[in-house]
């Protein structure tokens, strides 16, 4: 027993412990210090050189590579979300692909709205949708010309999903490989359903050509940056948010969790409403990092919930070092910084790279790059 | 070979049809002309004519023998020179030589073939009738109404005779007689072809001021009679052959399942790089039909006799080689072991992409395996789907016996129910795990050889595979042979079942979203393990 009952007559001293740690801090002094500085740097460093620093200075920041940097730390959430549920709740979600993309069509529908007359056919109705002789919208469509409602969506839908997803699947308790095949059979499904034109959004093509975002020309060098900080925004919102509830009692249940369901159930906790609040917490995530990703990359399609990127997904967490949240950052950014250097310079052996990777970062480095810096620590 | 022909064409016709009209010379004049339409009409005229010489005539004519000589007259040439077509007399070599060749475009051409086929109708050799009969069941036409009528009088072997019943029916149906449309419909319904309901639809309406319709009301019930028939008849065989495509593609299913249905139930986790050992399997089927076909191209019949084995080896290979060095390391780890062989999955397709090219292969069907039995002519089951049907049965075979007729399969089973107690008296895990792995992979391979012989044969051929066999595994009951065969075979089934009504792509999700639901209900698959091996 490690309750301690102090002698009376010490008021200052604890009455009661059951010798378990502090809550830890939201972050150290040092980390407070460095997010500022990085605050600081991105916040003020990615204006000056998009906006004002001229395109012949070696420091200017360019479309491609403000694009680029958005699409990574899109990618970062995502990864930061699924690290949610596979670092601290065991689920190894290979489906979060789908959240992602249903973000990403939340915010397409209003940005498809947005291009207003501008189309190819000079329709009210999205291009696709006269391509294909509708008349009016769907009722799915209707009110997606507000940004707010569009905001929404982006929360809502993914978050339903998840929800009645993972009610069914944890009810029954499916867990570990099981639940990550099915998860993939979720995403695979659902792209099989938005591929068809008659689900409603664009078939094949998905969304593009967008024009405006809340009036502002969407290829705007300003409209760029703002979305680029934007993500850095909710990239630092994310993390904190991440480490608030992972530091929190509910994060230490559900670590619990990962490490011993059926011992916290013979304590009395019931996993259900733990499981279900964490996995639909990383769903909204992936599905804002899904929403910011398509103003700025442009196009949306049902690729995008293909099982392959929803694996990859995983990858990105498996590199930096699940359980870590800064990890999972850093993974996305270096997995998906050497894919871009692979497919501009050898595209034939990113697969190769890729799968060796997948084969090698389990096998020699279980705890991923973040493992390198924790020494000693137990996972 | 022709010579004979036209004898015993000859002695047919002239014995069954002694007093026809003679053929006249100003009959089959207009064929020396230019004018189609009245060389049609000559053509059609020889055609129904029972004259021997007619015969002859038609015989040249399909052979390019036949040729227009001075003033008209027809020439039919042989290896006895040359003789005038309706009298019979030779023709001098200079008159010969100079003859025109009658041309025919392909409309006449077809008609003189299937003039010869109602000639051949009376032929001695009844294999000969058949396909006579068959040729013009294949074409129809009114113009041979008298010489079918002729043949099915003198027809004794039932199957024949069946067939000229309903040429001659098909004909009849328009008879002005009701008596014989009332016979004809009942003939054309006893011919047990769907797409002859066409033929009857004219004569199931009443007779309306255009003079289409039945006037008859006994023809037009029959022919109601005959339609619905006809339609159940449809309704049946396509419900047949529905329920075969969903066996063939369970049985696909199956040989994919099979494996992993072993190595998941024996390691706990989902091999994802599964698919990509049907693929292995796929390549070296490919090459093995390669390899026979440029050194033994007289065996190339037999080449998947060869190729079984060695699919079978070079999957278990590369299974063993997964095995040792890499998923042995991640025992323990199930989550990131999956990750593991999503890995060595993309480095095999890589692998196969660069060796082989981006392009499906060509993987042809030995003589044997091409074709099919018709049962009805909505109904036909391909050789090849048959063949596939039985080689899974007998690899299920070969896998019951393995997992309870040896000692490897009596290791397999204890290791998955219990791997602790397992080692405990004294089971090597570690290799039952690799034998074993490798047998689940060898019978991927095995899957791989049969799916090359109905399918493209791609890199990316074991991808769409995996979640379809995963669910198979899941649907039936990890670690059940007996659930694993339910599975797939259900899951094949219920996919093309459904697919008529939703497509394709919705009866997928449909299955997915059934099964998810099904494991909220039995979360042990259909046929649940006994015993305590109840989750860790």
């Amino acid at each position: 027993m490690a309750a301690v009952i102090a002698p009376a007559g010490e008021p200052s001293a604890p009455r009661f412990s059951l010798g378990l740690p502090e809550r830890p801090a939201l972050l150290g002094r040092r980390a407070w210090i460095a997010l500022a500085v990085l605050v600081v740097a991105v916040g003020a460093g990615a204006p000056l050189c998009a906006l004002v620093l001229p395109e012949s200075h070696p420091l200017h920041l360019s479309a491609y590579g403000m694009t680029l940097a958005g699409k990574l730390m899109c990618y970062a959430i995502a990864a930061l979300a699924l690290d949610l549920v596979w670092g601290y709740c065991g689920i190894l979600s290979l489906g979060h692909g789908l959240f992602f993309a249903l973000g990403g069509y939340a915010m397409g529908m209003y940005l498809m709205r947005g291009i207003g007359r501008d189309g190819n056919y000079q329709s009210d109705l999205p291009d696709f949708m006269v391509f294909l002789n509708w008349k009016e919208l769907p009722w799915f469509w209707h009110g997606t010309e507000h940004f707010a409602y569009a905001l929404l969506l982006v929360v809502l839908v993914p978050a339903a999903v998840a929800w009645v997803f993972g009610y069914f699947a944890f009810r029954s308790r499916v867990k570990g490989v099981y639940l990550s095949i099915i998860t993939q059979a979720m995403t695979f499904a659902a792209m099989l359903l938005f591929y068809r034109n008659e689900t409603g959004f664009g078939g094949n093509n998905g969304f593009t050509d967008f024009k405006r975002i809340l009036g502002f020309g969407i290829t705007q060098p300003e409209t760029r940056t703002a979305l680029f900080l934007a993500t850095f925004a909710a990239l630092v919102l994310a993390f904190l948010l991440a480490r608030a509830v992972t530091t929190s009692k509910l994060g230490r249940v559900a670590t619990g969790i990962r490490d011993a369901e059926s011992r916290l159930m013979f304590l009395g906790y019931s996993p259900l409403g733990y499981k279900l609040f964490v996995w639909t917490l990383s769903a909204v995530l992936c599905g804002v990092a899904g929403a910011l990703y398509v103003p700025q990359v442009g196009i949306i399609n049902p690729s995008e919930m293909a099982p392959v990127n929803s694996i990859e997904m995983a990858i990105w967490v498996a590199v930096g070092g699940r359980g870590t949240l800064i990890g999972p950052i850093v993974g996305a950014f270096a997995v998906n910084g050497a894919k871009s250097v692979f497919t501009t310079h050898f595209a034939e052996y990113w697969l190769f790279f890729l799968g060796a990777i997948f084969v090698l970062v389990p096998l020699c480095l279980p705890r991923g790059i973040a493992g390198l810096f924790q020494r000693g620590r137990a996972m | 070979m022709r010579t004979r022909a036209l004898e015993w064409l000859l002695g047919g016709l002239l014995c069954w049809h002694a007093g026809a009209a003679a053929l006249t010379a100003q009959d089959i004049q207009p064929l020396a002309g230019d004018d189609y339409a009245a060389k049609e009409e000559a053509v059609g005229r020889l055609v129904a004519d029972a004259d021997p010489r007619a015969a002859v005539l038609l015989q040249a004519l399909a052979d390019g023998d036949a040729a227009a000589g001075e003033a008209g007259r027809i020439i039919v040439g042989s290896r006895d020179g040359s003789v005038d077509a309706v009298t019979g007399e030779p023709v001098g070599e200079r008159e010969a030589a100079a003859a025109e060749p009658i041309m025919l475009n392909n409309r006449l051409r077809g008609l003189v073939e299937r003039g010869l086929a109602a000639a051949r109708l009376s032929a001695p050799d009844p294999v000969m009738r058949r396909a006579a009969a068959d040729a013009l069941l294949a074409n129809p036409d009114a113009r041979f109404q008298p010489l079918v009528e002729r043949a099915r009088a003198r027809e004794a072997d039932a199957e024949i005779k069946s067939r000229l019943d309903a040429l001659w029916a098909m004909a009849a149906l328009r008879d002005p007689d009701p008596e014989v449309r009332l016979a004809a419909v009942g003939l054309v319904a006893a011919r047990r072809q769907p797409e002859l309901r066409d033929l009857l639809r004219p004569l199931a309406e009443p007779a309306a001021a255009g003079g289409q319709g039945e006037p008859d009301p006994r023809v037009r019930a029959a022919a109601r009679a005959g339609i619905a028939s006809l339609d159940r008849l449809q309704w049946w065989g396509d419900l047949a052959a529905t329920l075969f495509s969903g066996l063939s593609l369970g049985s696909v299913l199956l040989l994919a399942a099979l494996g992993l249905a072993i190595t998941y139930g024996l390691i706990g986790v989902i091999n994802m790089a599964h698919g990509e050992f049907l693929m292995l399997g796929a390549y070296a089927t490919y090459v093995v039909q390669q390899a026979v076909q440029r050194h033994a191209p007289a065996l190339f019949d037999w080449y998947p006799l060869l190729s079984v084995p060695a699919s079978f080896a070079v999957a278990a290979l590369a299974g063993l080689a997964l095995e040792r060095l890499v998923l042995r390391h991640l025992y323990g780890r199930p989550l990131e072991t999956l990750l593991t062989t999503f890995g060595v999955s993309l480095l095999m397709i890589q692998a196969v992409r660069m060796t082989f090219g981006a392009q499906n292969v060509q993987v042809s069907n030995p003589d044997w395996m091409t074709g099919g039995i018709a049962l009805l002519p909505n109904l036909v089951l391909p050789y090849n789907r048959l063949i596939i049907l039985a080689f899974s049965l007998a690899v299920v075979a070969l896998a019951w016996a393995v997992l309870n007729r040896t000692r490897l399969g009596l290791f397999v089973r204890a290791v998955t129910q219990n791997r602790d107690m397992a080692a405990c008296v004294g089971v090597r895990t570690g290799k039952v795990d690799s034998y074993a792995f490798a047998f689940g992979a060898g019978i991927a391979g095995l899957g791989g050889c049969a799916l090359a012989q109905i399918g493209n044969v791609g890199p990316d051929l074991g991808q769409g595979y995996i979640i379809d066999s995963f669910m198979a595994v899941v649907l039936g009951g990890v670690g059940q042979l007996a659930g694993t065969i339910v599975g797939a075979l259900g899951l094949g089934m219920a996919s093309k079942l459904i697919e008529p009504f939703w497509g394709a792509v919705l009866a997928k999700i449909a299955v997915l979203v059934l099964i998810v639901l099904f494991i909220q209900k039995r979360p042990q698959g259909m046929f649940a393990l006994k015993g305590r091996s109840a989750e860790a």
